[in-house]
């Protein structure tokens, strides 16, 4: 899962199940079942676990473009263009080597 | 969000986290609700009054139990535990209650009821102070929420006598 897709797994998770628990309340509460609203809720947080918990390829849409090995020996240490060409991702880039 | 592990992890706890938030919220729903419960209880008859050997006084009661607790129920009501209570006033205690008969309410369409019914527990005084006695029935009722907290109420009925002679 590339960056992109991270930060969209996590506002899809947020987004779905916020929505399905408005959307279970308001059904429970309207034809007055406590265990609608629980049934409706268990099944949106599993279609969200299933929308999101998986590496699905809609998230890698955004590959990481590294430097060619060739390119990396011919600038020893990384230059300060190279590292604004990903700086968008500063929030979680303390994780970049990893992926 | 990097791994399957995490994005488990995250949507788990998001989604215990806002069921607790709805759980919440319906237990504030339950104030929405007005209640207006009513009771009534004729003692029927007087089955027998006796002293017992050790000299408590035990009375052997006829009820005729008529209540509508519908609107204790919400649709965050679990069950609603009610019990009919004597309370009398002796010497020695400012307050005596004895439990006289009690039920388990399910659900809304069981909490309009009429029951004739002896005491389902021994109607003991701890002495011999019941002749003659002025007494109270009073219907507790104690709401159990499937969220939140429980509540109990209660209807006071006067007037009751008991007989001035054993029999």
């Amino acid at each position: 899962m590339d960056w992109q897709g991270q930060k969209l797994a996590e506002q899809l998770m947020q987004i779905l199940l916020v929505g399905f628990a408005v959307i279970a309340f308001g059904i429970g509460y309207t034809i007055g079942s406590f265990q609608m609203m629980l049934l409706i809720y268990a099944g949106g947080v599993l279609l969200t676990t299933l929308i999101t918990v998986p590496n699905w390829p809609f998230f890698n849409r955004h590959p990481l473009k590294w430097l060619d090995p060739i390119e990396a020996e011919r600038h020893p240490k990384p230059q300060p263009s190279v590292v604004t060409a990903t700086s968008k991702k500063t929030k979680t880039s303390s994780k970049s080597h990893q992926k | 969000m990097h791994s399957f592990g995490y994005r488990a992890n995250a949507v788990l706890t998001f989604a215990v986290t806002i069921l607790a938030v709805i759980c919440t919220i319906a237990s504030i729903s339950d104030n929405f609700n007005s209640a207006s419960p009513t009771a009534e209880v004729q003692v029927s008859n007087i089955n027998w009054f006796q002293k017992q050997p050790n000299g408590d006084d035990v009375v052997g009661l006829t009820l005729n139990i008529s209540a509508d607790l519908q609107s204790l129920f919400t649709w965050n009501t679990k069950q609603v535990f009610v019990f009919l209570a004597a309370e009398y006033e002796t010497q020695q205690n400012s307050l005596n209650q004895v439990s006289l008969w009690d039920g388990i309410i399910p659900a809304k369409e069981h909490a309009k009821f009429v029951i004739q019914t002896t005491n389902k527990y021994h109607f003991t005084d701890q002495g011999s102070n019941l002749r003659g006695k002025e007494f109270n029935l009073t219907l507790h009722w104690h709401v159990m929420p499937k969220t939140g907290k429980m509540s109990a109420d209660k209807i006071v009925m006067t007037g009751y006598r008991l007989p001035d002679r054993y029999r």
